[in-house]
């Protein structure tokens, strides 16, 4: 049993009060999932005619290109948002008054407006000043509005990153000479990386699911749309969004594996790494 | 400056039905990201384990799928509630606004439940086992020990997603309820010449709702200071 400060070792009299409380749960979850079952089957969901559509070859195909279009457009976001991110923190790190404030007006602009928001703006803004074909508009709109939130987000990981390393190690560094560019690139930047790798990745989950609103621009192949183009030629949403919803989860998982791996890798290297990654990951917005 | 100006009429309502997502959905948040909370800090194993398997779920899928299953996937089972307190258009709700709503609310309450439960993990075990060897209660060692300190901790997470989640209100446009968004994304099609100015207005809506949860929290978080 693990301890906590909300209740003390449990005693015998305890003990089996929650394993009363375990069997009222596990009724309460076996009832909720039955009911669901029945649910399901009176609407017909487990049908073969719905599944055989599902795991047929035209399903499969589109479903194979949906994936690529979403992993490549966030791949491509995160890629943009680490170099922007990465300039926005060492801006809003400058010493000169005249960088670091636009920089810091950019970073809390793009942190408070919602994305979709800003990827309509965007989509519409392209449309009026360029002249590309409809499908590589939507993929500069969502990619830059993507850039545009996930770099403010990472600045501010950067900026906890760097931060987080110990005064002693740049004042180390000032003191055998070093230059301030010098300081930043050699000292502070690669022992900030560790503590930050953790949060980089939460972002790019954060990343992944936010390219499903490449709806409101209309970009494609992407799995939500797909989704739903499957959805209309079959009739079941719940089914398909179901298997989409399977499909980011096994995608956030494999990410999120990595993240924890990463972490524990930080853990075994002393205490304080583990809680400077802490400190970082609190700029991390949740949702 | 027109589009608002000419539009007040059509642009007011969407951002009253925001604030309508915003406010039911953060009380939804709420209440059940604490009692998953509960069941993610108790010592029943079951319980824990379901707390963890939402959580990890949730986490994991994107707003807008789950917003979609609820408004288009559970039409297919036969539950399509409708709600109407009035006459008014915007105390009637549709089943896109109350299915978008509700979604919105248990996604948030993932995140909720992850700031509860740190906060309450943040307490270190000697707090606890220090109230008790100067011959507290168990009772008192929650209510003057343990939950005022995790109160404190609480509030900055609880505050970020609060407003993460005033931010997402916006994708309930995806599933076709006319809120905010959806207002600026036709205005933009109507009046593209003001295409920045109506940007600029609506994130400012959008902001002054962050702004308003950010300084509660400040004040809150200022109100209930420690010292440790």
């Amino acid at each position: 049993m693990t301890s906590s400060v909300l209740f003390d070792a449990p005693g015998p009299k305890t003990r089996v009060r929650h394993r009363i409380y375990t069997v009222v749960f596990l009724l309460l979850v076996v009832g909720a999932l039955y009911w669901m079952y029945r649910k399901f089957d009176e609407a017909g969901q487990f049908e073969d005619r719905i599944w055989e559509r599902l795991t047929g070859e035209n399903v499969g195909r589109e479903l194979r290109k949906a994936f690529v279009g979403t992993v490549k457009a966030a791949a491509l976001s995160i890629l943009f948002a680490l170099v922007v991110g990465f300039l926005l923190a060492v801006g809003r790190l400058s010493d000169h008054r005249w960088i670091r404030i636009p920089c810091v007006a950019i970073v809390e602009f793009f942190r408070a407006v919602p994305l979709l928001l800003l990827i309509i703006f965007l989509f519409v803004f392209i449309q009026q000043n360029a002249d590309f074909d409809r499908q590589t508009n939507a993929l500069f709109a969502l990619v830059g509005g993507l850039t545009l939130y996930n770099g403010a987000v990472l600045a501010e990981v950067f900026r906890a990153g760097i931060n987080a390393v110990p005064r002693g190690q740049s004042e180390a560094a000032y003191a055998i000479g070093m230059r301030k560019t010098q300081v930043m690139t050699m000292i502070l930047t690669p022992q900030a990386v560790k503590f930050m790798l953790p949060a980089i990745i939460s972002q790019c989950v954060v990343a992944l699911k936010d390219t499903s609103l490449g709806f409101a621009c209309s970009y494609t192949p992407e799995l939500v749309s797909s989704g739903k183009r499957i959805a209309q030629f079959d009739g079941s949403y719940l089914m398909t969004f179901l298997v989409i919803a399977a499909i980011f989860i096994a995608l956030n998982s494999c990410l999120s594996a990595l993240a924890f791996y990463l972490e524990r890798r930080l853990a075994r290297r002393g205490r304080g790494s583990a809680r400077a990654a802490e400190e970082v990951d609190a700029v991390l917005e949740a949702g | 400056m027109d589009a608002f100006t000419d539009n007040w009429d059509i642009i007011w309502q969407p951002l009253v039905r925001t604030l309508e997502i915003v406010l039911i959905a953060g009380v939804m948040a709420l209440v059940v990201g604490a009692v998953l909370a509960a069941m993610r800090v108790s010592p029943v194993g079951l319980a824990r384990a379901i707390g963890t398997v939402y959580v990890y779920t949730v986490r994991n899928t994107p707003l807008l799928v789950i917003m979609i299953i609820a408004a288009f996937g559970v039409p297919d089972l036969g539950i399509k509630p409708t709600v109407s307190l009035g006459d008014h258009e915007l105390l009637k709700f549709d089943f896109f606004f109350i299915s978008a709503t509700a979604a919105l609310g248990f996604y948030t309450a993932a995140f909720v439940c992850e700031a509860l439960r740190s906060g309450i993990n943040s307490i270190p075990l000697g707090q606890a086992e220090a109230a008790r060897s100067i011959g507290m209660t168990f009772g008192q060692t929650l209510r003057f020990v343990v939950l005022p300190q995790a109160f404190r901790a609480v509030i900055p997470p609880i505050a970020s997603a609060l407003i993460a989640m005033t931010k997402n209100s916006s994708i309930a446009l995806g599933v076709g309820v006319a809120e905010a968004t959806f207002r600026m994304r036709t205005l933009t099609n109507n009046y593209a010449a003001d295409l920045y100015v109506i940007f600029i207005g609506f994130a400012l809506f959008y902001m002054a709702i962050v702004a308003l949860i950010a300084g509660t929290s400040a004040l809150l978080e200022r109100k209930y200071r420690v010292v440790r």
